[in-house]
This record gives structure tokens, sequence and C-alpha cells, in this order.
């Protein structure tokens, strides 16, 4: 019986001619999304380049260095690259230990129990909130405080970073969490069954191996505070020109700009000449994005590189 | 139960070294072999008590000893009235079908369960005469005595050098590192493969070598009992040999205790066996234990003989 059957298959010719058309037609849609995507960046990056890069032609480096101005062909992004950067210092200085700490408390230390879920659900629903609300809270609370406390007006540099860094510190939690408990259980196992303690472990095992994860979504994290706008206009960054103070206190506690915020103003201004400024800006702005993820690649790489 | 000389506190641990003068030597009693050569129900002619088992060593108290344990995850029993010693350098294996919690019952001989949330132990585990659970015992500690290998070889992404060097820095090691490195990696049996590329990741072995050095790291932090949870089903036949040759040397110096799913490892490998099996309310329970070779050709209960016949299981 079981011989016939098997015969009667054997007899069955293998080219049956049947395509995978589901598959197919799932591959071609799939690649369709992804074209879909890098037209979308291609058009945006394309026109940009195209209205931008005469700035560059024509002014060259000295774009870069030249300060806000109502003058469209005198206008620079001096002040919101200095601002930027400050503002990414400032992030990455709060942030990144802030939320790299709390996320190795919560996978390593913190019970499993109904608080820690509950504590969990409420960073994922943080990471949700739209930013402009954090905007609010930096006016609210950073803003306030360094008024107080005769920092200027309050609206300086130092409360535009603190509130960039808590709208990220969500963002900066889960993906360090999830980086921690990428790491395998059995190299923990092992770790402890040599008669690590938890310390010894978490530093010598866990954060070495989950380093690389947490590295680039701790840079990630800072991109996208980096291009954020909304926050840092209600936290008080300047739209329009003004004069830097000299003094290194003055950077800290003076009026400032990002890049973000003047790419927002120019894009609002009357006069045809700041549209060609504004895609320059934009440029700067990615650029520096690119350099940070770079950055991060290159960091994670070494790390890799240890083992 | 096995037989054994009342625990004498006085013992230290010079006085347990694996040589005894003559006179306990008549004390013969759990040596079967010269008894049992011939019995009928020898099924399987791997059965080969490791040739340097003696009576010198059974004649030693255990270094451990488990007395009505239970574990609980959550409120589940997993092990129940667990009651059975494991005697000093000698190799005990646990055997049983799957889920009766054999690598349960093996992690809570060096507290590696205390790491998982809710579970709870109850009754017993003495080591050395101390209880493993009493109030103020370090579980750091008591791992760095009773080490672990795992099912899963899992080198540190680490070099070689490092991977064998990570316990005793743990405790601050103030010897001579390469030294100390070099004795457990020939330990091992797996100096002469790596001792030309010791700064190479651990993780560029080949599978069994990646256990002989997981072993290897084990025995640098010195420890007096290594548990292996199924060191060798992830490898091929003739790294399993070479792991079960090593584990004959290595009980000069330590006691193993060893979970296996595979009988003749358990019958080649081992000098005593612990059988347990799974009751009605899924909790695994000790079936019988005594010298392998008694329990491979003459179990005394009829679910130890259909399981090592392979009836079930």
């Amino acid at each position: 019986m079981t011989m016939t059957v098997t015969a009667d298959r054997a007899a069955r010719p293998l080219a049956t001619g049947h395509r995978d058309v589901a598959g197919t037609v799932f591959a071609i849609l799939m690649l369709l999304a992804l074209l879909f995507s890098l037209a979308i960046l291609g058009i945006l990056v394309g026109s940009q380049l195209a209205k931008g890069l005469p700035v560059f032609a024509e002014r060259g480096t000295e774009f870069l260095t030249s300060p806000l101005s109502s003058n469209p062909d005198k206008a620079g992004v001096a002040q919101g690259l200095i601002g930027t950067a400050l503002l990414a210092s400032i992030v990455a200085l709060v942030a990144f230990p802030i939320g790299i700490l709390t996320a190795v408390y919560l996978e390593e230390y913190a019970p499993t129990n109904v608080i820690s879920r509950f504590i969990d659900i409420n960073i994922r629903n943080l990471a949700g909130v739209p930013s402009v609300v954090y905007g609010l809270l930096g006016l609210a609370v950073f803003v306030t405080f360094f008024a107080a406390v005769g920092a200027g007006d309050g609206k300086n540099v130092l409360s535009g970073g603190l509130t960039l860094a808590v709208l990220i510190l969500p963002l900066v939690i889960i993906t360090a969490a999830e980086a921690i408990r990428a790491v395998p259980r059995g190299l923990r196992d092992s770790g402890y069954g040599l008669g690590a303690s938890r310390w010894q472990v978490v530093r010598q095992l866990v954060l070495p191996a989950a380093s690389p994860g947490i590295l680039t979504g701790t840079v990630l994290a800072l991109s996208r505070a980096l291009g954020e706008t909304a926050p840092l206009i209600l936290a008080g960054a300047i739209l329009g020109s003004y004069s830097s103070g000299g003094s290194i206190a003055d950077l800290f506690t003076g009026p400032y700009a990002a890049l973000p915020t003047i790419v927002f103003d120019w894009a609002r201004k009357p006069q045809e000449a700041f549209r060609a400024n504004t895609s320059a800006a934009i440029l700067v702005l990615l650029a520096v994005t690119i350099m940070a993820n770079t950055f991060a690649i290159i960091l994670r790489n070494r790390y890799d590189r240890r083992w | 139960m096995v037989t054994e000389e009342p625990t004498d506190p006085m013992v230290t641990e010079q006085d347990q070294a694996p040589s005894r003068d003559g006179d306990q030597m008549t004390t013969l009693s759990l040596d079967p072999r010269p008894t049992q050569p011939d019995h009928p129900a020898v099924r399987h002619p791997d059965v080969r008590p490791s040739d340097t088992f003696s009576s010198e060593t059974a004649a030693l108290p255990p270094v451990l000893r488990v007395e009505d344990l239970s574990f609980y995850y959550g409120t589940f029993r997993a092990v129940k009235d667990i009651t059975f010693d494991i005697p000093t350098n000698r190799i005990t294996a646990l055997i049983g079908p799957s889920g009766c919690g054999k690598s349960t019952l093996l992690r809570t001989l060096n507290r590696m369960n205390d790491l998982i949330p809710g579970t709870k132990v109850t009754g017993r585990v003495e080591y050395q005469g101390q209880n493993l659970y009493g109030p103020s015992v370090d579980p750091v500690e008591v791992r760095r005595r009773i080490g672990m290998v795992f099912q899963k070889a899992n080198p540190f992404p680490k070099s070689i050098f490092d991977n064998v060097a990570f316990g005793p820095r743990l405790t601050g090691y103030k010897g001579d590192m390469g030294e100390l490195v070099e004795r457990s990696l020939r330990r091992a049996a797996i100096w002469d493969e790596v001792k030309d590329k010791l700064k190479q990741s651990g993780l560029s072995l080949s599978g069994g070598q990646q256990q002989r050095l997981c072993i290897a790291r084990a025995i640098a932090t010195e420890p007096d009992v290594i548990l292996m949870d199924e060191p060798c089903s992830a490898l091929d036949p003739r790294s399993t040999l070479q792991i079960e040759e090593l584990m004959a040397e290595l009980k000069r110096n330590y006691t193993i205790a060893i979970v296996t799913h595979n009988m003749q490892q358990a019958a080649r490998a081992s000098d005593t066996t612990v059988f347990l099996n799974m009751a009605e309310d899924r909790a695994g329970y000790v079936v019988e234990q005594g010298e392998t070779l008694e329990i491979f050709t003459n179990p005394k209960n009829p679910l130890t003989e259909d399981y090592v016949s392979g009836r079930f299981g």
C-alpha cells in the first residue's frame, strides 16, 4: 500500500509549473514601499541641495561663521551651530547617564511586579507625548527656575538643553533597556556561576555586551533632539537676530538659537533671498545629524572589535 | 540512601584528599563490581564505572547533602521531598525524563535559582556541613565554591585568556595569572589546542573546545564542586567523549554532579546515579539512587528499570 502511494508520487513530474503568485506580489509590494521611502527622501534632499548649494557656492564657509542678520546676504548660522552644539552636549550629559542608569535598574535590579510594569508602560507612553508638550514643561519648569536663580531671563541654552534631555529620556531608556534585554541569559548565568556579584555581572558582562545597542539608540535619540524645533521655541530660543555676548557665561545664560529654530524663522521671512538661506541651513542641520550618526557607528564598531 | 560514615565535623578539607591509609580499604561495601559482573539484567555494554573510582573516596563524607528539598516556581512545586548525597571526588549523574526538574534541582545546589524571581526553596542543602540556604549565607560565595558549566557553551566575548582569568580576577587573585590560566586550561585538556592563541576570542573555538574552555573557566576559580547541566547535549560524539574523559580526570580534585539526558553517558561516565521522575502533580521526586552500575543493571524500582532500558522518558 505504502509502496503504491510512493510510486504514484514518484511518477508525478517535479516540474509542476506552479508559481508562488502571492509571494511574488508581496515581494513587489515590499520593493515599492522601499522605493517610495527612498523617492521621498531623494526629493526632499534633492530640492534642498538645488536651492541651498548656490548659497555655499557664493559665500563658502562664511555662511557658517556669520551671525544672524536681517540682511539675507549677511545672515549666517554661526549662532545656530554653537547653540546646537551646546544643546547636544547638555542633552548627552544629562539624558545619557540618567537614561542608561534607569534602564540598567529597570532591567537588572528592579523586581518584576505591578509597579515596575506600570513604570514601564508609562515610559513608553511618555515617548509618544508630542514634543510641544515638553516645550511647555520646559517653559514652566526650567525657564522659571533659571529666571529665579538669576540666569538672565531663564530663556537660555540650559533651559533648552534640559527640555530636550527630558524629551528624549524615554527614548534613551527604552532603547537602552532593549539592548540590555537582548544580552543572552547564558552570559549572565555563566557570570553568576563563576561567583560574580550582580554589580560585577552588570559592569563586566552585560554593559559591554549591550553597549553597541545602547550607543546606537542613544545617539539616534540625540539626533532626534537636535532636529526638534517646537520645544525650543517654547523654551526660549530666539527667533530673529541677536548679538551674542562675549563671555563664556553669556553662552549659557544669554539668548540662544539652534539650527532648527533658525530654519523655522527664516522659512517665515518674506524676503525671497531667505528661501535659499533656509535650504542652506537645512543642509547644515542634515550634515550635523549625519555626523552624529557616523560618530555613533564608529564608536559602536570600535566596541565590537574589542571582543 | 547511600551508606556512608557519619559526618565528622572535625574532618578538614586536607583530610579529605583522596589518599587514605590501609584500614579504610576494608570497607569495600559500595563497589558492586566483584559481585555483579555477570548480572543477567546487564543491557548496557557501556557500563564502565570510571577506572579511578575506588572505595577510598566512597568512605569520605559527602560534599553535598540534600535533605527534604522542595523547590517552587511561584506556587508550582517543581521538585519535592528530594533527599540524596553527592559523594566527594566522585561523579554523580542526575537522570530522568524531560521536565522532571533535574536542571532545577542542580541549580538549587549553588543557588543559581535565587536569580529567578518568585522562587522558593524549602528543606536543606548541606555543603561541608553548612546549610547553603542558611540566613547569612552569601550566594556569591556559594557559587565560588560550587561552580557551574551550562548546557550551551557560552564563552564570554573576550579572549581565551580573559575567559579563564575572569573568575580569579573577580576575587582579586594575587598570584601568577598566566600560570593559573595555563594550569586551568591544562586540567580542562584544552591547553595544547589553544596555547598559541590565548589572545583570540573564546567564541572563535569549536563547540567542543568552547565547552572545555567553559570548564577551564569554572575550575580557574578553584571550586570544590562542579555542577554540569547537560554539558554535552550540543556536542558531537567525539567532543562528548573528550568531556567525559576530562570528567574522569577532574574527579581526582573535584566533585562533579552532572545532569544528562543521555543514559549511555550516565552509565559510562558516572559513579553514582540519582533517578528522578515526575509525579502526578508534575513535581519531580527521587525514585532511586545508588551506584551507577547498580541502577543500570539491578534497579530496585521497576520505574527505574523501565527508564534505563528506554521504555519511557
